[in-house]
């Protein structure tokens, strides 16, 4: 009895803890295993080696999805921060209403991708959004027809991307910028240095981890991304959007290529731990470097 | 927070007045631009709800409203035809409430008590459970299909909402655990310690101390809880079809994908129909929702 009454918190743990060890560990083993195995149309144990994964970075479909991933997944991050320090600087400049300009550029992000893709979809598309509406004030020839173009169709999973995305970036940005050292501002004043001088020499230098931690939160986001290209492009046309999660969803779903599924699910997880794994151990240096500094 | 501390210079108070003057406009004329580059879209979108179909058709999405009608928000409601069934979203909502209020519920209740324990009643190991459960946060959906497929095929879930509040109070628990436990672990031990010499046990502190104070993680864990999965969407697809599906993994089925006349009125107004939710929790808890952001990526 006494030993029970010692050992509750461990008791309690113990059943969702084993679910969740179960869910992180034996889950990934499974598909990694399933990665090796000689499944296709239903998940089959025997052993068949690294063959899948030889014929998934030899198909076309997948290259061109990692290609877009890193194109992709490069502008949105970079465009989610340019955008969002835009607006944190703006909102810091002391405006009115600072909670109804906040709400606004941060709602996208309660929204669902789907919302946010069908959205948006309606817009670009030539049939229902922009170009039609140029056409009916008279100017027939006028083209907005990015997304079902080839070329550009990355370009409006981007955009819509940062436009999802933007608000986030500059929640976080903003909360940086407030916990900035007000005395570090007013000497650089003092100094004679301008309004976005001080900005660019002064105060964003010294926040610079947030926009670190930004960027990995979002790189996350783009390595997932799956729902808002669905919503907007369904990959097309053709493959010219195509990313990785839809590539898995395919193989394992629709084309009955389980293994080859299981194979692309183990490269996503390769490419986030190729963006968290450094940033964690970097993080935790950083943290012990502070600790000798203080201690 | 950190408003608090926020510095009491201003920045645009250099300058002549009229230099000051050109300064404000420009920030504002700039503020409006995002604005309405945030809010058109949806704004469009909810004009085209009340548009006739021959309109839209005609002149496309972007065009002001000649007519103005509500009856589309009442059909794709009740009546509008989704895969053969004529209820409108009114059964997937449904199925999204069904399915996320009892996620959000059981993930965040368990996430309360592992944080709880994971913070204030360290033991051996502790921290490799932890890790583990970090590492839940992160492992995307892709390398869980496979195996949640065989787990609800073997408890007889597939194609059922229990399914996905299974699928998600799991995946969820990653999430909650770690946020309770970040955040109690700022509470004092010593509170945990008085107590304890006071004889109070493990259920007693909980009650007594951890849960008085936990509202605020409560709230924020709630939202981003709720929010997420009612936004969910892929395993919406993976794991159920037809009536049997939440309202993002709808909305796909009937807007993505459609052969013969498009309903665009009406599906327009399901579209933002199955944004509400999310969106009235935003704007009501939006300072608890950018409070988890911060906490969750500033640390």
């Amino acid at each position: 009895m006494r030993w029970l009454t010692d050992h509750t918190p461990q008791l309690v743990l113990i059943p969702t803890i084993a679910v969740t060890i179960a869910y992180v560990i034996l889950f990934s083993v499974w598909t990694l295993w399933m990665s090796v195995s000689n499944s296709t149309l239903l998940p089959d144990t025997t052993y068949a080696g690294f063959g899948e994964y030889v014929r998934l970075w030899t198909s076309r479909r997948w290259t061109v999805a990692y290609q877009n991933l890193f194109l992709f997944g490069s502008l949105y991050v970079i465009g989610s921060l340019v955008v969002g320090t835009l607006l944190a600087i703006l909102i810091d400049q002391r405006v009115k209403f600072e909670s109804v300009w906040r709400t606004i550029f941060l709602y996208p992000l309660a929204i669902s991708f789907i919302v946010t893709g069908t959205v948006w979809r309606w817009i670009f598309h030539p049939q229902t959004g922009v170009e039609l509406a140029l056409h009916d004030l008279g100017w027939i020839s006028a083209r907005f027809d990015w997304i079902t173009d080839r070329d550009f169709a990355l370009y409006v999973v981007v955009f819509t991307g940062i436009w999802h995305a933007s608000g986030f970036a500059m929640a976080l940005i903003l909360a940086g910028l407030r916990s900035v050292d007000g005395d570090l501002v007013k000497a650089a004043q003092i100094d004679g240095a301008s309004m976005p001088r001080t900005y660019r020499r002064v105060i964003l230098p010294t926040i610079w981890p947030i926009f670190l931690a930004v960027a990995v939160v979002l790189l996350q986001f783009a390595i997932k991304t799956y729902d808002l290209v669905v919503a907007l492009t369904q990959g097309g046309p053709g493959v010219a959007t195509t990313v990785p999660a839809i590539v898995v969803y395919d193989l394992m779903f629709q084309r009955g290529q389980i293994a080859q599924g299981a194979a692309a699910a183990v490269m996503i997880l390769v490419a986030l731990a190729l963006v968290l794994i450094p940033y964690a151990l970097y993080t935790g240096w950083r943290a012990r470097q502070q600790g000798d500094h203080h201690g | 927070m950190a408003e608090a501390a926020h510095i009491e210079f201003n920045p645009l108070a250099t300058g002549s007045r009229r230099r000051q003057l050109t300064s404000k406009t420009i920030i504002y004329l700039c503020l409006t631009g995002f604005a309405l580059m945030y809010l058109l879209p949806v704004v469009i979108i909810f004009l085209n709800t009340l548009r006739p179909l021959d309109a839209i058709v005609r002149e496309g999405f972007i065009a002001w409203p000649e007519s103005v009608t509500f009856s589309h928000w009442a059909e794709a409601w009740g009546s509008f035809c989704i895969g053969g069934t004529c209820e409108g979203v009114s059964r997937f909502y449904q199925n999204s409430l069904m399915m996320a209020v009892p996620a959000t519920i059981l993930s965040t209740a368990i996430g309360l008590v592992n944080g709880y324990i994971l913070s204030k009643w360290r033991f051996k190991g502790a921290n490799f459970i932890f890790g583990v459960v970090t590492l839940g946060v992160f492992l995307p959906a892709q390398m869980t299909l496979l195996p949640w497929a065989f787990v609800l095929g073997n408890l007889g879930l597939s194609n059922t909402i229990s399914g996905l509040v299974l699928i998600h109070t799991i995946q969820g628990l990653s999430f909650t655990t770690l946020f309770c436990r970040n955040y109690f672990i700022n509470i004092p031990d010593d509170l945990i310690k008085a107590a304890r010499i006071d004889g109070a046990g493990f259920w007693r502190i909980f009650r007594r101390i951890i849960l008085p104070l936990s509202p605020p993680i409560l709230i924020v864990t709630v939202i981003w809880q709720f929010t997420g999965i009612w936004n969910e969407f892929l395993f919406g697809t993976v794991f159920t079809s037809g009536a049997n599906q939440p309202i993002t993994s709808a909305i796909v089925a009937f807007s993505g994908s459609g052969t013969g006349e498009r309903h665009y009125n009406v599906e327009a107004a399901a579209v933002l129909m199955s944004a509400i939710p999310p969106l009235i929790i935003y704007l009501v808890g939006g300072k608890y929702f950018v409070r988890g952001l911060t906490q969750g990526a500033v640390k």
